[in-house]
């Protein structure tokens, strides 16, 4: 679906030095599958967001999404519906002052006629779980609800591929749950790709695949289990392992057997409990 | 629902007027302003007044409401009452006060002339009441679509508009968010002299406008990453349709201008 080849990006910043903020990536990213991606900030996760629907092209390398080069400027409308990119700022996402309106924005956008807009939203709205607030206005919603209409805006335009930069960074426990939730859904039942960037240990364990980011560069990936016990890796990369695999991690170290993929505390549990 | 919306003075319902075109009413709007220009006679303005309360009636509006919004300009309504009152020349003198002389035609005529004011306000007022900002901004948007061959901006405007309905609550409720800090820290906000106060106002719009700027940056990376390109090729969900009743709007606000034109030059046509 995706497929990142050598992938540099280099910012020219306000006093025109050069910011290289992806030194060559390589990443395949499957149809169907729910990627998760973390890593310390500055690390390039937004930069790398960006290529993903064209917001940014590459300096060099190349980015093809569904068989489609991002360079080529004919490709950028077919590239930005089939990848949704869905941010972390719900408040400056949404376009109109009507719900339903906004969702309808980017079906609008690239002509869908007036009829099948309306059954889009519906089902956009439906698949987010926000029917009932179809007429409401955005600036009443909480965090959560803002941010599954910005996702239901992305849905309306039919995408394969929904790429979520930090979507939970500015809400609640509750909105998170709600935003994972909404996702995993998206994943499993349409069978939507997911690229997703936290800063949740707990979020990217919903993952089938986590890659850790650092310096522009891709460290490490793996399952979630394999890469959140790694935790000399993670902490070199700037990031902090879950206190259960630190533990583990720890009691091997003193000489104590424990199997590998030791991440969650139920699982430190039942081991040290045997 | 739409009453969510507390910007403008729109007054949800489900009246004839309010299911109206918004064209409908924007064009019904601009012929009666036409119309009040032909009047003349008192008959005239009868006729015109009559319409205007019927309007507001069918639209079940509450009639104090509507007036009320007559009061910003009920300064310049006097104003030009009094004017034409002391000014304009006519024979019949009723009364003398000094050097100022009231006459019968400075009267009838300061009169016409607030009555027309008011009218016009009535009028467009009954349009925004009975009409939510982001229907008007279709209907704006749509009328004005014919010009943009001679360079008006259509969708541009109306999407400024849009973007600006849709942040003003945001960043209202952002204005409020800093003040109370602000205030929490010290600052003071509601004493002093007009100057002194606009100075306090600095610290927070400062703030204000950066936050303002970077919404407007995401919000912008945003819409392109929704597809956003422009007008160009735009369909919409809720395409503006004329049905039934703005056909009978239009006959009526019609008939309208045609009896106000006869009334101004039918007796002189017939003289013919
Ligand atoms: N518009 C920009 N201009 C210059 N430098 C930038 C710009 N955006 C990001 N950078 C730099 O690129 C690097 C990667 O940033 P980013 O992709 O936002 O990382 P992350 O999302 O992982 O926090 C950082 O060093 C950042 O300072
Ligand atoms: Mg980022």
């Amino acid at each position: 679906m995706i497929s990142v080849k050598e992938l540099k990006h280099i910012y020219t910043d306000a006093d025109g030095h050069e910011v290289s903020a992806l030194n060559g990536i390589n990443l395949d990213i499957p149809a169907g599958e729910f990627i998760a991606i973390i890593g310390a900030n500055g690390g390039g996760k937004s930069t790398l967001a960006r290529h993903l629907n064209a917001l940014l092209l590459p300096t060099s390398g190349k980015c093809i999404v569904d068989g489609l080069d991002t360079a080529e400027e004919k490709n950028l409308w077919d590239i930005r519906q089939h990848v949704g990119m869905v941010f972390q700022n719900p408040d400056n996402q949404i376009v109109a002052a009507i719900v339903e309106e906004d969702v309808a924005f980017g079906p609008e956008n690239v002509g869908v006629p007036g009829p099948e807009i309306k059954g889009r939203v519906d089902r956009a709205l439906a698949a987010v779980g926000m029917s009932e607030y179809a007429k409401h206005a955005p600036h009443l919603l909480s965090g959560g609800q803002k941010q599954r209409i910005a996702i239901a805006g992305v849905l309306a335009l039919e995408p394969r591929v929904i790429v979520l930069d930090e979507p939970t960074a500015m809400l609640d426990p509750q909105g998170r749950k709600e935003i994972v939730r909404t996702v995993k859904q998206l994943n499993k039942e349409k069978g939507i790709t997911i690229v997703y960037i936290t800063h949740y240990m707990t979020e990217a364990l919903e993952a089938d695949r986590v890659v850790v980011m650092e310096k522009g560069n891709i460290r490490f990936s793996g399952t979630p289990h394999e890469v959140f016990s790694r935790v000399d890796e993670l902490e070199k990369a700037g990031l902090e392992a879950p206190l259960a695999a630190k533990i583990a991690s720890e009691l091997r170290k003193s000489g104590i057997k424990l199997p590998k993929e030791i991440i969650t505390d139920e699982e430190l549990a039942e081991v040290l409990c045997r | 629902m739409l009453s969510d919306i507390t910007l403008g003075q729109y007054f949800p319902g489900n009246s004839f007027i309010h299911r109206l075109d918004p064209r409908t009413k924007i064009l019904a709007t601009l012929i009666y302003i036409i119309a009040i220009f032909f009047a003349d006679s008192f008959l005239s303005y009868a006729i015109l007044t009559g319409f205007a309360l019927a309007v507001i009636l069918i639209s079940r509006l509450p009639l104090l409401m509507v007036l009320k919004s007559l009061k910003p300009i009920m300064i310049i309504v006097v104003l030009t009452l009094g004017i034409h009152m002391f000014t304009a020349p006519g024979e019949t003198v009723l009364f003398t006060w000094k050097f100022l002389s009231v006459t019968q035609e400075g009267l009838e005529l300061g009169v016409k002339m607030s009555l027309r004011l008011m009218l016009l306000l009535l009028f467009s007022s009954v349009l925004t009441f009975t009409t939510s900002p982001i229907v008007l901004t279709d209907g704006i948007e749509s009328l004005l679509r014919p010009f943009k061959k001679i360079g008006v901006p259509a969708h541009e405007l109306a999407m400024m508009m849009t973007i600006a309905l849709r942040f003003i609550p945001t960043l209202l409720e952002e204005t409020d968010r800093i003040m109370k800090a602000q205030t929490a820290r010290g600052a003071d906000f509601s004493s002093g002299n007009l100057l002194q106060r606009a100075k306090n106002m600095l610290p927070l719009l400062v703030p204000l406008f950066i936050s303002a700027f970077r919404r407007a940056d995401e919000l912008a990376v945003a819409m392109e990453s929704r597809c956003y390109r422009g007008g160009e090729g735009r369909t919409r969900m809720h395409e503006l349709l004329y049905k039934g009743i703005d056909y009978a709007a239009f006959g009526t606000i019609f008939a309208l201008t045609a009896l106000l034109a006869f009334l101004r030059w039918g007796t002189a046509l017939c003289a013919l």
